[in-house]
């Protein structure tokens, strides 16, 4: 028997494998009445989870009239841009915002990502001699904290860090559930062999952590970059308790305050109106709406990219620490 | 924690190993995040000390010393809060909404995660999945307003369609019966998705051939579910269950303060937590002692909570148990 007939022979096992595999799996199905009924339950539920959002952004695009005649309609009798151009009018309001918000999510992650994963790579090193005692510094908090009281007295009246730009990234920046993800990463995943030859090449472990782990451990960098993201780009709560400067309202920050007064967007009236005048011409009921749709947007546009990390990165932690 | 036993490999048993340079590397390499520990989680341990404290800021001092020079005052500040009128109404409601939340969140998400597993293709699953995932990328900021779009009582859908239908407008946000359901779908609505992927993400790691040996014995879908999956991703549900039941008295703050528009005074009843109650409190007079003391009681119960449930599931199943 020569070598191309043994592939064929091994080709062949292989196509039968597979289709006893899919015989079975097809034997295992669920009958197409059923397949379709679930079809329709799923679609259901997608519909229920995405349809707010088609209604935002149709009320934002209302027009302040038809608003009023018919209540918010999925369908507007008349279309308008006036929310989009108010806020294009006050720009200088909603980029500062963005910029605040940009800044704070970059920072936040950076730092929270470096914090986290140095570590999480400590904390995976099994000959080191403190790892039981920094194992217990990170899971302490897990199970007890000082709450938002203490922490309030902490952050605002200890370090004085109210109305600073630190008082939205430090709190937020390192968790005890990413550093156990992290932890169980680089253990499962990095060898120690490859650890010790650079040890012999006479690498620190600033070295180490810095040209060998880092390379080969994107994954997990990734997810929990994308935790710290998003949890600084939706963190309203830590601009609640700190802040009060308006020129450190980030995006979530001023959608919230707008819920209760819309006064803190309307700052620069166009010629001719004084600001009480500008402030009563404004579509209130839209511009809501509308500055909702610019935090959504980008949210929506990009999860779908990021979504495999997320869930790579909750099965990774799923694993007893 | 479960500590990992050292690897001998072959090497007969040492002695413990002197400090060594990767030793120090470590620690340095470890230092910054432990530095952030102390101050962000183990100085407002310390600083709990306030509730025990009747705290007046010294005029022309700091903070601190004001801390340090303030009367103790024993166990006053707990009185305050465990005698108020509103701490019943707070403990059922904190309770409760978190039962009916751990309930809903782990019956729905596994059903409909068994469920999806089922469809025949796989890019609809996909495609479900990542809709279904969307709303968990949300703040709750952004979520209140679409709460808002519908419930306005007079441009929201919800009252545009009752009156359409003949019925009479009904004031959403002054009406205490509505809430407790709005609130659990809600919560329900926010986290369906994000739950159902992670437990499919265990059901799809499933052994194969322990559902064609199933077949082969006449095993019904049904039977399938209750005998192959559910205990399969057994360990998943009772880790995420006691992770839930540490939480219990704490509430997700941003459901029941922007869902409901900062708990107006007609919603007191059905949407105060601890945590609301906490806010409000850190917002008003009262004295930073007393809502200090309120946190203490909050974190001293999860705290109970989580090892008793993690010492009574060990008893049960050692396997399980996260601690």
């Amino acid at each position: 028997m020569n070598i191309s007939e043994k592939k064929q022979l091994r080709k062949a096992q292989k196509a039968l494998d597979k289709q006893e595999a899919q015989a079975a799996s097809r034997l295992n199905r669920i009958k197409p009445v059923t397949n379709a009924l679930f079809n329709v339950l799923f679609a259901l539920l997608s519909f229920v989870c995405l349809f707010p959002v088609f209604y935002v952004v149709m009320i934002s695009i209302s027009s302040e009239e038809s608003i009023r005649l018919n209540g918010y309609a999925l369908w507007p009798e008349k279309f308008s841009t006036t929310a989009y151009q108010f806020l294009w009018n006050e720009r200088a309001t909603i980029s500062h915002a963005l910029l605040v918000s940009i800044v704070v999510t970059v920072i936040g992650t950076v730092l929270g990502v470096l914090l986290t994963t140095s570590m999480g790579y400590v904390l995976s090193r099994r000959q080191y001699r403190l790892r039981g005692f920094f194992n217990w510094v990170v899971f302490i908090p897990m199970i007890f904290n000082g709450g938002m009281v203490a922490n309030y007295v902490v952050v605002a009246n200890l370090l004085h860090l109210n109305d600073t730009l630190w008082c939205l990234i430090l709190p937020l920046a390192v968790s005890s559930f990413n550093i156990i993800i992290s932890k169980t990463f680089f253990r499962t995943t990095i060898p120690d062999s490859i650890v010790e030859s650079a040890k012999i090449d006479g690498a620190t472990q600033f070295t180490i952590f810095r040209r060998v782990v880092v390379p080969i451990s994107k994954p997990v960098f990734a997810t929990i970059a994308l935790f710290l993201t998003f949890g600084y780009w939706n963190d309203w709560f830590q601009s609640s308790l700190y802040v009060s400067k308006s020129n450190l309202l980030s995006l979530q920050a001023l959608l919230n305050n707008m819920m209760q007064n819309l006064d803190y967007i309307a700052k620069n009236p166009s010629a001719g109106l004084s600001l009480q005048q500008y402030r009563n011409s404004m579509p209130s009921e839209s511009v809501r709406m509308a500055i909702a749709v610019v935090i959504v947007i980008p949210i929506a546009c990009a999860y779908p990219f990021f979504q495999k990390y997320f869930i790579s990165g909750l099965t990774v932690g799923a694993v007893k620490g | 924690m479960n500590q990992d036993k050292p690897k001998t490999l072959g090497q007969p048993k040492r002695k413990r190993k002197r400090w060594s340079r990767d030793d120090t590397e470590l620690t340095l390499l470890g230092l910054p995040t432990t530095i952030w520990f102390v101050v962000f989680c183990y100085l407002p341990m310390f600083g709990l000390i306030i509730s025990f404290k009747d705290f007046r800021l010294a005029p022309g001092k700091g903070f601190l010393t004001s801390l340090l020079q303030s009367e103790w005052c024993g166990f006053k500040n707990f009185q305050f809060f465990l005698t108020n009128n509103t701490f019943g109404m707070l403990l059922r409601n904190t309770l409760l909404y978190n039962l009916v939340f751990i309930v809903l969140n782990l019956v729905i998400p596994v059903t409909l995660a068994i469920i999806i597993n089922q469809l025949y293709s796989k890019f609809a699953s996909k495609c479900y999945q990542t809709m279904m995932f969307f709303p968990y990328f949300m703040s709750w900021v952004v979520v209140s307003y679409f709460v808002y779009a519908f419930l306005n009582p007079d441009k929201g859908m919800a009252n545009n369609i009752i009156q359409a239908l003949g019925g009479e407008k009904v004031m959403w946000y002054s009406a205490p019966a509505y809430w407790p359901f709005i609130l659990a779908f809600m919560s329900t609505w926010k986290s369906m998705g994000y739950n159902m992927v992670v437990y499919l993400a265990g059901i799809t790691g499933i052994d194969s051939t322990l559902y064609e040996a199933a077949l082969l014995d006449g095993a019904s879908k049904w039977q399938q579910a209750k005998y192959i999956t559910i205990p399969s991703i057994k360990p998943m549900i009772i880790m995420m269950f006691i992770l839930n039941i540490g939480k219990i008295f704490y509430s997700d703050f941003g459901l029941f303060y922007q869902v409901t528009q900062g708990v107006p005074n007609s919603l007191y009843n059905v949407a105060s937590t601890f945590d609301t109650f906490i806010f409000q409190a850190l917002r008003s007079q009262v004295s930073i002692g007393q809502t200090a003391a309120a946190g203490l009681f909050q974190a001293a119960c999860c705290c109970a909570t989580v090892l008793i449930t993690n010492f009574i599931v060990s008893k049960i199943d050692e396997d399980n148990a996260i601690i």
